[in-house]
């Protein structure tokens, strides 16, 4: 067996470009499982530790406003285990050097002790000390956003007192784990900061002495969560309690949660794809292999080499390729990986890094690889072991072809010799053909997922901001006000117009399903904000009635024309049955709409507002921003600009390197399958190009014939990708729908050139390849052997 | 030795030679015609790098080739025949000496010239006949027309070979006797001024050999077409004007036959 074992290595020697090509592709494929798989794994860890140790709350409940004394009555409740309350404030936060308005969220701490619950992680400096009334924690993306350090001071606007307020500590709550302010999608820390500070001063500051207007609880093992809801509910209800709920709508929970589960669909697709690329390659090269070889195994097998020793040959062959493949990919795959999870880290500012590289992952994309590629090529391996020796070691008969389909149609005249030859070499053996053009175009549809998901965010930015939220700026009250208010805004320098809004947080309710939302209520005339329809034509709010996000209406199983019931969660607390009057389409978040009056109707309210979308002089900003920050009442102004902007900048950091390495690992993979391709076809054609080169063929005119082949091959392909692409960019979209947002299915211009360019790049290159060892056929030999 | 024996166009020790001894490159007295050669090989000598084996193919080979003569080349297996015709007919560069196609010195040819060569002046037919699988044997034919600069139809061509009746057939679909008839027709059909055939009845039975034989007889009768043939077979040596035999890289022997059999006499 040491004849077969040396044989083995000079096969794969002699194919060594092409095992190379194959192994690349396995390496590809195995990187992308354990990137995905590694840095999902680490993720879930690392958020799983971090909660563990800094007591992440199970129950939140907000309210308006409660005696601390009732703290022990929550904790009487059945099934609580902790319960820790504090005062949690919004406010308009100034930046030196930032004249931008920053929202502020300030979050109470025990004076003088740990927290309870929610853990504050101390990334720099210190908590802050009793009796200082002036000292906050800095959550520590927004001080890495404003290059804050202990020891700076920032002015803070709390219930329309000016405090100026010094930094002492950077840190992190698993609470804030994904930072985004009320009413924004994604994480904005230059405008948006979390900010800790000592019961006492805050309360003082925000006028809640002796109170608090936030609970926090985990519950004792065993117990019935939704129990300890609705009894929490119940306990708050008078003290304007808005509504309890769990982990599961904790905003930054769920968005990590909403997280990982689409990494975890990526990482079950993208694997899966690259790994059956591979796959397919490896049957492809491995069965022209054997069929070169067939004297060479008839020879062994007259020798007495079993069938057995002769396929477990190329079994291991094939093995040793995948090994090499398989090696790389997780060499590979666990630096990416790593550095991926790091990357994650820091857009998630979790404070330490547990990667973890499981190795049932790592074993588990060998054997895929093993099974698919040893699988794959089976069926080649099989002829080859099976074949009787003296007809392996026969001559092959000419092959059969016949004159195409095409060609009976009346093309036949107008092709010459060395076309007819392509369209016949394509047309005798189709469902190779077409095994080729599937696997350009699989190469090429994963070129284009890694940009599906940039060009569905683009589309999805542009549908928000240019057709939906066309105000400049979005200023939010304290507390309801009156329409008067609206005037005060409107009458401020460079405002060139301003529209009202009212909203409310809400149950909705439809039999036993219920959504904690918030409704929104919006002038009919509105023109700055406004609500597109399914089809994304704006929609004018009906006089009556509730109109939801479509996604919405199907999580509860609405139609328009249904009732559906509100439970509002604040003021008066009123529950009624609205009936649906329309739906909308929207990518992010889910709604209610209502018009203004007939929502102010419903309350029981009379003609308040919630804040108001105004439109400005770009010139004036300045001062529209100081006018705003001394305004009392308003809470907080989103800049639409800045929303905009921060969004491109967080997608810069995240979605691109995913896209990059996804676009590289493909690129390798069209590489691959093009070149195989090619290579394949010259060594089945190798011997007709030289009996024409002896001809008096120019090198050019042969490379015609085999290139032109690869050509019709790749051409066909690429179109073949574009569906395929759209597909799997349909079952993405479809897998990733949640009610934080909904990715549709747009594929811009650009990623379907991309692709197909990336394919004609490959398989140019291949043919430059190709055509060298064309510059080099051995004229002499080919007139010699038969096969 | 190689030099008193190898010069063809000099009748030596043949059995139809008359013995006069001549200088090489003279014109044939033997030739009713006083024609120029058309190939003019002079010290022809070539040598393979086989590892760290050195091969001598050709140890110094003089040759000369006359319009319209059928030479046979007869030698054993690895005696340098195939070698000395791959280089008359451009496929291969010989190490040393000279080579001329009607003048032009091959050896110094770059490869587009010598693509050229082989596309205008030269056909070629092989033992393994190297059709093109997928296309007919009327497109194996036209596959030369198309790049040839005053061909024959390629019906015509296959007519003269006697496969009238079978152009629309593919390769798989023709016998092996066929399928050399339509590497003949594909050969003739550019009306070359050399034919080179290397073993072309190698693969075939007697019977089958023949009528491949035939086809050529008739083409280097018709169209006086200049044909260097290599065979093993002493039988068909018959057929031919000279026999050349060549051993060991080196010609051994140049015979003129006085009768030449038609194929049709033949059998082995």
């Amino acid at each position: 067996m040491k004849a077969l074992r040396r044989m083995l290595l000079r096969d794969l020697w002699g194919m060594k470009g092409q095992a190379l090509a194959i192994a690349m592709v396995i390496v590809s494929g195995v990187a992308t499982f354990v990137i995905s798989l590694s840095t999902l794994d680490s993720l879930r860890e690392t958020r799983a530790v971090f909660y563990r140790d800094y007591r992440f709350a199970e129950v939140f409940a907000p309210l308006k406003r409660a005696p601390e004394s009732l703290s022990d009555a929550a904790r009487a409740i059945p099934g609580v285990d902790r319960v820790e309350t504090r005062v949690v404030a919004t406010a308009n936060l100034d930046v030196a050097g930032f004249p931008e308005p920053v929202r502020g969220l300030l979050v109470s701490v025990p004076d003088g002790a740990e927290p309870l619950l929610n853990g504050l992680y101390l990334k720099q400096g210190r908590s802050v000390a009793a009796g200082r009334d002036d000292e906050v924690v800095a959550s520590d993306a927004f001080a890495l956003a404003h290059r804050l350090n202990p020891g700076d001071r920032i002015g803070a606007v709390i219930n329309g007192k000016r405090k100026s307020l010094r930094i002492v500590g950077v840190g992190l709550t698993p609470e804030y784990v994904y930072q985004v302010a009320p009413g924004s999608i994604f994480p904005d820390h230059k405008r948006y900061g979390v900010l800790w500070m000592g019961r006492k001063s805050l309360a003082a500051a925000y006028g809640m002495e002796g109170a608090f207007n936030d609970l926090l609880a985990t519950l004792s093992p065993g117990a019935s969560q939704q129990d300890v809801i609705d009894r929490i509910d119940r306990l708050l209800s008078q003290y304007g309690g808005l509504g309890a709920y769990s982990r599961d709508d904790q905003v930054s929970h769920r968005y990590l949660t909403e997280e990982f589960r689409q990494l975890g669909t990526l990482a079950s697709i993208f694997p899966v794809i690259f790994l059956g690329v591979a796959a397919f390659l490896l049957n492809v090269v491995v069965s022209r292999l054997v069929s070169l070889q067939r004297d060479q195994i008839g020879i062994l097998k007259a020798f007495g080499y079993s069938s057995t020793d002769v396929g477990w040959h190329y079994v291991k062959l094939i093995v040793l390729i995948v090994i090499v493949g398989v090696a790389g990919g997780l060499v590979a795959g666990a630096w990416l990986g790593r550095g991926m999870t790091r990357m994650y880290m820091a857009f998630y500012s979790f404070p330490y890094l547990h990667y973890e590289l499981r190795p049932v992952v790592a074993v588990s994309a060998g054997i895929v690889s093993v099974a698919s590629a040893v699988l794959g090529a089976v069926q080649a391996v099989r002829k080859a072991a099976l074949l009787p020796p003296a007809e392996a070691m026969r001559a092959e008969a000419p092959e059969r072809f016949r004159v195409t389909l095409a060609e009976r149609l009346g093309l036949r005249r107008i092709l010459s010799q060395p076309a007819r030859m392509i369209a016949r070499n394509l047309g005798r053996r189709p469902a190779k053909a077409a095994l080729s053009i599937l696997g350009i175009g699989f190469a090429c549809a994963i070129l284009m997922l890694g940009n599906v998901q940039e060009d569905a965010v683009g589309f999805m930015v542009d549908t928000q901001f240019r057709l939906s939220q066309r105000e400049d700026l979005t200023v939010s009250f304290l507390e309801p006000a009156s329409a008067r208010a609206l005037s005060e805004l409107r009458s401020l320098p460079g405002i060139r117009h301003g529209e009202p809004f009212r909203s409310v947080s809400a149950r909705i309710r439809h039999g036993h399903r219920s959504w904690r939302i918030s409704v929104q209520g919006f002038p009919r005339e509105g023109n700055l904000h406004r609500v597109l329809d399914t089809r994304l034509r704006p929609l004018r709010m009906p006089a009556e009635g509730v109109v939801l996000t479509d996604y919405l209406a199907d999580r509860l199983g609405v139609r328009p024309g249904d009732k559906v019931t509100i439970e509002v969660l604040e003021g008066s607390r009123p529950v009624r049955d609205v009936r649906v009057a329309g739906l909308v389409g929207e990518y992010f978040g889910i709604n209610a709409y209502m018009e203004l009056d007939a929502l102010n109707r419903l309350l029981g309210e009379g003609n308040a507002i919630s804040g108001a979308f105004l439109s400005a002089d770009r010139e004036d900003r300045g001062k529209v921003y100081d006018a705003l920050r001394e305004m009392p009442r308003v809470a907080g102004t989103v800049v639409r600009e800045d929303a905009i902007r921060s969004f491109y900048e967080t997608m810069g950091g995240t979605l691109l390197l995913f896209t990059f390495v996804i676009t590289l690992l493909a690129g390798t993979i069209a590489f691959g399958v093009v070149y195989n391709s090619a290579r394949i076809a010259l060594s089945e054609r190798s011997r007709e190009l030289a009996s024409l080169r002896v001809l008096g063929f120019t090198r050019g005119e042969i490379s015609y014939i085999l290139l032109g082949e690869i050509g019709v091959l790749t051409t066909a392909g690429i179109p073949v990708g574009f569906l395929i692409a759209q597909g799997l960019a349909a079952y993405i979209a479809e897998q990733m729908k949640s009610d934080l947002y909904r990715v549709p299915l747009v594929m811009a211009a650009s990623s379907y050139g991309f692709a197909a360019l990336v394919v004609v790049v490959s398989a140019l290159f291949s043919g430059l390849l190709v055509r060298h060892r064309l510059d080099h056929l051995d004229l002499v030999a080919v007139l010699k052997a038969r096969e | 030795m190689s030099s008193s024996y190898g010069r063809i166009g000099q009748r030596s020790t043949g059995s139809s030679g008359d013995g006069a001894m001549r200088e090489a490159g003279t014109e044939a007295a033997d030739r009713p015609t006083a024609e120029e050669p058309v190939f003019r090989a002079r010290g022809v000598t070539k040598v393979y790098q086989m590892g760290e084996v050195q091969v001598h193919a050709l140890r110094g080979v003089d040759l000369d080739l006359y319009p319209g003569e059928l030479v046979v080349l007869l030698g054993p297996s690895g005696s340098g025949k195939s070698t000395l015709l791959n280089i008359l007919g451009g496929l291969d560069t010989a190490t040393g000496g000279s080579v001329e196609y009607r003048g032009k010195d091959l050896t110094r040819a770059t490869e587009r010239e010598l693509t050229e060569y082989r596309r205008r002046h030269v056909g070629f037919v092989f033992q393994f006949y190297n059709l093109i699988p997928s296309l007919t044997a009327l497109e194996n034919v036209a596959v030369v027309t198309d790049i040839a600069a005053e061909p024959m139809p390629p019906e015509e061509a296959l007519a003269r070979v006697g496969l009238a009746d079978r152009l629309d057939h593919f390769p798989a679909q023709l016998s092996g006797g066929e399928q050399q008839r339509v590497a003949i027709a594909r050969a003739i059909a550019k009306r070359p001024l050399v034919m080179l055939c290397d073993e072309p009845t190698g693969a075939l039975d007697a019977a089958t050999g023949i009528v491949v034989l035939e086809a050529l007889e008739r083409v280097n009768r018709e169209l006086r077409t200049t044909m260097a043939l290599i065979t093993h077979n002493a039988d068909i040596a018959e057929m031919a004007d000279r026999v050349i035999r060549v051993t060991s890289g080196v010609i051994h022997s140049a015979t003129r036959n006085e009768r030449k059999k038609s194929a049709r006499e033949m059998r082995w």
